[in-house]
């Protein structure tokens, strides 16, 4: 317990003495949403409605999708693993503390963004606090899995920014987040639904925002909740310690198995 | 007679097709200090890294401590400490972090002690990218050894020190040394090795071609010893003089240099030859051939073959 504790302080702490983490898990999501609802909320009003849920999905999104799988990366490459390996440090506490750190940050994230909106923007706040921290747990817990799975699968950085670009990117443009779902032509739609923003603003819109679901909102959460335990089982299984002639349990491919949870929600809940 | 507590039979490592070493044979008793020597590429690190429970084995087996690394890793953790090259921290960490967070995780208290008595007093709230290389190195060691190991394993301990650092590790080493720590150490400082190692093996081309003491390995070369004389009236200078057992001379620095194979009647000899002559001697040196030397020779030979 003591070395959990270590552990966590320390990654803690690296999360905001480094100044990428400090820019991935703070500065960009904050500075981002003081923009869009300055700039944004004057431009589209329906957005003021959408500033909580999706600035909070995006915080998520870019503290763990560009702040968690470069360092994983860099640390594998850089023989950190094989001292860890060498001292006893367990592979899951490698690939989980740094996420559940992360988590720690975007609450801290989350707090500033639902303390504030309303006063700054008159943004709607959550008329179901409960299931607003469910939703928020379940995007945290898929969106960290997934990139933690991004850091354990990619051969080098240059591989990780793609990576976490190609989950990161349509995100911002058919998730929810800059534009509504039902916008979107269907065949979009089932595409967007592939991607964890996409489940996260319908599950806060129907359990959290007091809003209209477009599909199943706790089907959303399900999915959510799978996708993200299941990448960081995969992330487990197919880990390694570091990329000179070790050997890996699994090939690197059945990483796209994190996809499963998302192509069943598609066909049990929409 | 020390019980061994490194076995290594006819221990095999490949990558693909490529040997890295081939069933190499070797042990260390409890408490020694052995020196594992070898030129870049000879499989020091893939033995070293093996024993250490990074690397799985493709033939053989390996003991340490009596446990096997490869199958029982747990349990190796708490027996060996390990100093790697690459210092392996975080960039972010600062010293007293590292040695919480490493301690913690060996359930032992940390012992900042070590950070005082490695000259990193200074720096412990400072980050790991800022320190020096040297720093970089001793605080990887203080984090080898503060779980107080049976076994330590050092990969270039004294790259990039300063000679007071140097000596300062060299007597903690002692130190360790004498509290039954065992000391496996893979460096390219032959001087280090002579001074340091009770045993050292030379692996050349993924295999094992000399181990023993550094005086047998030194003793079983061409067997040169280099005689250095300078006289009052110089009269070793024509060297047209030959003394017995001297297969090479030369002069340098107004010193008259022999490389003899039986230093007894060479060094007689050139006495004598200083008497007849009315000369009197100012300085006369005898070097055995070093550890350096024979590595050289049995790598050049090694390599020419």
């Amino acid at each position: 317990m003591n070395a959990f504790i270590n552990h966590f302080a320390f990654e803690f702490r690296t999360g905001i003495r480094n100044k990428t983490l400090l820019l991935m898990n703070y500065l960009f999501p904050l500075g981002f949403y003081l923009l869009m609802g300055f700039v944004l909320g004057g431009i589209n009003p329906t957005f003021r409605e959408d500033t909580i849920p999706a600035m909070v999905v995006f915080a998520i999104m870019t503290a763990t999708l560009l702040g968690i799988p470069d360092p994983l990366v860099n640390a594998r490459e850089n023989g950190i693993f094989r001292s860890y390996k060498i001292n006893g440090i367990p592979s899951i506490s490698i690939l989980v503390i740094p996420a559940l750190t992360t988590m720690l940050h975007l609450l801290i994230v989350a707090v500033v963004i639902t303390a504030t909106a309303p006063l700054l923007f008159d943004a709607p706040q959550p008329v179901n606090w409960p299931n607003f921290i469910l939703v928020f747990a379940g995007t945290a817990i898929a969106c960290g899995g997934i990139s933690v799975l991004i850091g354990v699968v990619s051969p080098s950085s240059r591989m990780t920014v793609m990576w976490s670009q190609l989950v990161f990117l349509p995100s911002m443009v058919v998730g929810g987040l800059m534009l509504p779902y039902r916008m979107l032509p269907e065949a979009a739609g089932k595409i967007a639904q592939l991607l964890p923003a996409t489940q996260a603003m319908n599950a806060f819109n129907g359990l959290a925002m007091g809003r209209t679901a477009d599909f199943s909102p706790w089907g959303s959460v399900i999915t959510l909740f799978t996708s993200g335990l299941l990448a960081f089982a995969l992330a487990v299984y197919l880990f390694s310690w570091d990329s000179r002639n070790t050997a890996r349990r699994g090939h690197t491919a059945l990483a796209l198995l994190v996809l499963l949870p998302y192509v069943a929600g598609i066909f049990l809940f929409s | 007679m020390k019980n061994s507590i490194i076995e290594v039979k006819d221990f095999r490592k490949t990558y693909g097709d490529f040997v890295a070493v081939d069933k190499i044979s070797f042990d260390v008793k409890q408490g020694e200090i052995f020196g594992l020597l070898g030129p870049n590429g000879a499989g020091k690190t893939s033995t070293l890294e093996s024993l250490e429970g990074l690397r799985a084995p493709n033939g053989g087996s390996l003991r340490v401590a009596g446990i096997d690394p490869a199958r029982e890793p747990r349990k190796l953790r708490n027996v060996i400490g390990v100093q790697l090259q690459s210092s392996g921290l975080p960039e972010s960490i600062t010293p007293d972090e590292a040695m919480n967070f490493f301690c913690a995780y060996h359930d032992v208290k940390p012992r900042f002690d070590l950070l005082e008595r490695l000259g990193l007093s200074e720096k412990r709230k400072d980050q790991f990218y800022k320190l020096s290389t040297g720093q970089q190195q001793r605080l990887g060691l203080a984090l080898a050894v503060a779980h107080d190991p049976q076994v330590l394993f050092l990969d270039e301990p004294t790259a990039g020190l300063d000679v007071a650092t140097r000596v300062e590790l060299h007597e903690m080493m002692r130190e360790l040394q004498s509290n039954g720590t065992t000391i496996v150490l893979a460096t390219h400082d032959m001087a280090e090795a002579e001074e340091m190692s009770d045993r050292v093996a030379i692996l050349l081309n993924s295999k094992i071609v000399t181990i023993g003491t550094p005086m047998e390995i030194t003793a079983t070369g061409a067997g040169f010893t280099k005689v250095s004389v300078r006289t009052q009236s110089s009269s070793l200078s024509n060297t047209d003089t030959s003394f017995p057992f001297v297969s090479q001379q030369t002069v340098k620095d107004e010193y008259s240099i022999y490389f003899s194979t039986d230093i007894g009647p060479t060094v007689s000899a050139i006495i004598a030859h200083i008497e007849t002559h009315g000369d009197s001697l100012i300085d006369l040196r005898v070097e055995r051939p070093s550890l350096e030397d024979r590595f050289l020779e049995i790598t050049t030979n090694g390599a020419a073959q």
